[in-house]
């Protein structure tokens, strides 16, 4: 996945000179590519002068940004309590052994990347799995197949 | 616009917006909150639009794309103006017929109604369903008149009054004063008197001070905070900026979970408006005083509501807590004074302000006052925000309000206070809500989401689902919160696959006490009462699946099995063709059999059984039953089977 640095400098250029903005960048470099590269850190590195364990450190510890590239599609699994307790669990492991992986990782063909959230705030639906923003709710461990489907 | 200079100016603006609004004008509101995205309210949007064109009304009919509206369960929700009817459930295919028949001919569409599920009566207004008779919408009511994204219908309502009142008839001390008078008690999960808090920060030495709004919503199941912040974000505004003239701030910041992206951009526009109309920034409003809002977007870790922590990621660091004995109140952000309120709290604010603390005193009980914004989900009929005076009882709220239990099933409890909070057994019910009787039941009020679980929710299973969660969300900073969770979570893990051994409960709560003693920051000090609670009301379950191997509630994959009852089975094939592992054997007019070997426990065959048939069962504690023999298992022509005829 090729990344173009030119946004990369733009985004930075944002928080140039501010003070407590990492966080910040790195969000908007995440909705930007989806992922955070590792040539975009030694670069933010390099023009912010912050050193890259601290961006590392960052980047790592919060579950919005990912130090990995995300499959085309990107499902989310609600697991928050609410469709935990109208059967979420089953759909989530429905959802895996169909796609023969864990939640957390990409499809071997880079279809589909597997996460879990705990809680999207749309419990009437629950169950709930969000496809690329795509909702869909009051989900049947059935269901899966069909939904997966609609995405190549 | 130009900017406002004076209380005067405010209120010549509030009349001349009220004035120019033609009240027989017909208006449509259509709720647009998370939850209504989700269930497709931008394309009622998108249709009601198109139709307006189509029937040359547009300009004729006012249209309005407000906040949540609460009653989730029905999204998305239109209100039509004169006459206040409210449609449920709409499509993009009702619209056309919403605006024919409802805007040109004042009629009524009966099929888009309220009905009650048991008499069948319809209510044509909001206020007439149980879902909304029953509560008192205060902190609310905004959210179903205001579009977020225009000040102007903020300023409508009455807006930033209480603002004025305060810049220019108050001194910080007065309003202090009446804050802490009102008992407003944090609505984020502590409970503590933010008065006091407030005085703490005003006291501390140390300039600047801050005020920071905490919307880092992160408990599972509740979204309360986020849809006053997506549905009314001058309410917060208001609040927030009251709070900094009491403190002595000049500025703020408002945490809001990148998660929620309405939020932040809703937020975004109104303060944008509210520094154009002088509502923020330098000499508000002509007083002189000067405030200023910052946003930081929450990059998702649940640890990082925690006030010190929170601060530590303002600071554009990694969100973990800092030591506690060292109040953020006195040395939060840059070790400066910072005050933390929770959006709900800040968003009674401008009430007390205007209404007066006597007034807010008069709602509620002895030590909760005012309301409380539960999100009300799991298993219940009625999903959605409501809205209760403090000390309303739980059955009122899962009852009246929220339409009791779906599908018919047994009550078993409700988990209120997220991952921090326990469960209240069924006895309990008729206990009033608010802060210090949830506590009283092991449970605590926390931020407000409200689970109701049903009998097919395994406690065990659901104990261990919240140590799961804070495992995965514990910084891992101090050694009780961080290795007592993996311990706890292993002996939870064991007892659900059957592997639970005597003395795992007593361990289990020598654990919990280690980790309320020990932890860094409250995710550890009441990371177990989840456990805790359960233990303590459903000690037979936990016993259950460690001395029988069986899980009560048919839940645990490892304790159960899928079998098909010969007696039932009518051989449809249904559960034979939708088997994902092929583990069904069976034909037409054969009696399907499960292969358990190749069972993965998926259900999908238990889901797909027609209920009439009702032939898959779940088993737990008993050995599957011997399969019929090959010879037994045709179905001979015209002979009854299945659907209780047995």
């Amino acid at each position: 996945m090729k990344v173009k640095m030119k946004r990369v400098d733009e985004i930075i250029e944002r928080y140039k000179g501010e003070e407590g903005v990492l966080i910040q960048l790195l969000l908007d470099i995440q909705s930007e590519f989806n992922w955070i590269p590792h040539g975009v850190i030694a670069r933010i590195s390099e023009k912010m002068r912050i050193p890259t364990s601290q961006i590392y450190r960052i980047a790592s510890f919060y579950k919005a940004m990912s130090l990995n590239p995300v499959g085309r599609h990107i499902i989310h699994v609600c697991l928050g309590t609410a469709c935990q307790v109208r059967g979420a669990p089953k759909i989530l492991d429905r959802v895996e052994e169909n796609l023969k992986i864990k939640e957390g990782s990409t499809t071997a063909d880079m279809r589909f990347s597997l996460r879990r959230v705990n809680c999207l705030g749309c419990c009437a639906m629950g169950p709930v799995v969000v496809v690329d923003g795509n909702y869909h709710g009051k989900i049947t461990p059935a269901m899966v197949e069909d939904i997966l489907e609609k995405y190549e | 616009m130009p900017r406002l200079n004076s209380k005067e100016d405010l209120k010549a603006l509030r009349r001349k917006i009220i004035g120019v609004r033609d009240l027989n004008k017909p208006y449509i509101t259509l709720c647009s909150g998370t939850a209504c995205h989700a269930t497709g309210s931008d394309a009622v949007a998108a249709a009601i639009q198109k139709e307006l064109e189509k029937q040359c009304l547009t300009g004729e009919v006012g249209v309005r794309r407000t906040g949540c509206h609460g009653f989730c369960e029905r999204g998305p929700i239109i209100i039509i103006y004169p006459g206040e009817i409210c449609y449920l459930n709409v499509t993009p295919e009702d619209v056309p017929e919403i605006i024919s028949k409802t805007i040109k001919g004042r009629e009524i569409i009966e099929r888009l109604l309220y009905a009650d599920p048991n008499t069948g009566e319809q209510m044509v207004h909001e206020q007439d369903i149980p879902f909304y008779k029953y509560q008192t919408r205060l902190v609310f009511s905004g959210n179903l008149w205001v579009d977020p994204t225009n000040i102007e219908d903020y300023i409508a309502l009455g807006g930033y009054r209480a603002l004025a009142k305060v810049l220019h008839e108050m001194t910080p001390e007065e309003v202090l004063e009446e804050v802490k008078r009102a008992n407003l008690r944090g609505r984020g999960g502590g409970g503590f008197p933010a008065g006091r808090k407030w005085e703490t920060t005003r006291d501390a030495s140390g300039e600047p001070k801050y005020v920071i709004v905490n919307c880092d919503e992160g408990d599972p199941g509740a979204y309360m905070d986020r849809s006053i912040m997506e549905g009314n974000p001058h309410r917060v505004l208001e609040g927030l900026t009251i709070a900094a003239y009491a403190i002595g701030a000049t500025q703020g910041f408002v945490y809001v979970r990148q998660e929620y992206p309405l939020a932040v951009s809703n937020l975004a526009i109104a303060l944008e408006q509210a520094k154009e109309y002088g509502l923020l920034g330098e000499d508000i409003l002509g007083s002189g005083f000067e405030f200023d809002v910052k946003v930081h977007r929450g990059a998702g870790a649940f640890v990082s509501g925690e006030s010190s922590a929170l601060m530590n990621a303002i600071e554009g660091k990694v969100g973990e807590p800092r030591p506690k004995y060292v109040h953020t109140s006195e040395a939060g952000i840059w070790d400066k004074p910072s005050n933390l309120n929770n959006v709900e709290t800040l968003a009674n604010v401008p009430l007390i302000i205007e209404k007066g603390a006597d007034w807010f005193g008069s709602i509620g009980t002895e030590g909760s006052k005012g309301t409380k914004i539960f999100s009300l989900v799991g298993t219940v009929n009625n999903t959605g925000l409501v809205e209760v005076p403090m000390g309303t009882t739980l059955r009122d709220i899962i009852y009246k309000i929220g339409g009791g239990i779906r599908g018919g099933k047994r009550f078993k409890g409700v988990q209120t206070g997220g991952p921090s909070g326990g469960i209240i057994p069924e006895q309990y019910l008729d206990s009033p809500v608010d802060f210090d009787e949830l506590t009283k039941l092991g449970s605590m009020m926390g931020s407000g989401g409200m689970i109701a679980i049903d009998e097919d929710t395994c406690i065990v299973d659901l104990a261990r689902y919240f140590v799961d969660f804070l495992c995965d969300e514990s910084c891992g900073k101090c050694v009780p919160c961080r290795e007592g969770l993996k311990r706890m979570r292993e002996i939870l893990e064991d007892i659900v696959a059957g592997r639970g051994k005597e003395g795992d409960i007593e361990l289990l709560k020598e654990i919990a006490v280690v980790m309320k003693e020990a932890s860094l920051c409250a995710l550890g000090t009441t990371a177990a009462n989840p456990t805790l609670s359960t233990i303590r009301y459903f000690r037979d379950e936990y016993e259950a699946h460690i001395k029988e191997k069986r899980c009560p509630a048919l839940v645990c994959k490892d304790l159960i099995s899928y079998y098909i009852d010969p007696e039932k089975c009518i051989a449809c094939l249904k559960c034979l063709k939708n088997c994902p592992e092929g583990a069904i054997e069976g034909e037409k007019r054969v009696i399907h059999v499960i292969e358990q070997s190749k069972c993965v426990k998926c259900g999908i065959c238990y889901d797909v059984c027609p209920p009439k048939v009702g032939a898959v069962k779940k088993i737990s504690g008993r050995p599957v039953p011997p399969s019929l023999p090959e010879a037994e298992r045709a179905i001979r022509k015209g002979k009854k089977k299945g659907g209780g005829s047995d």
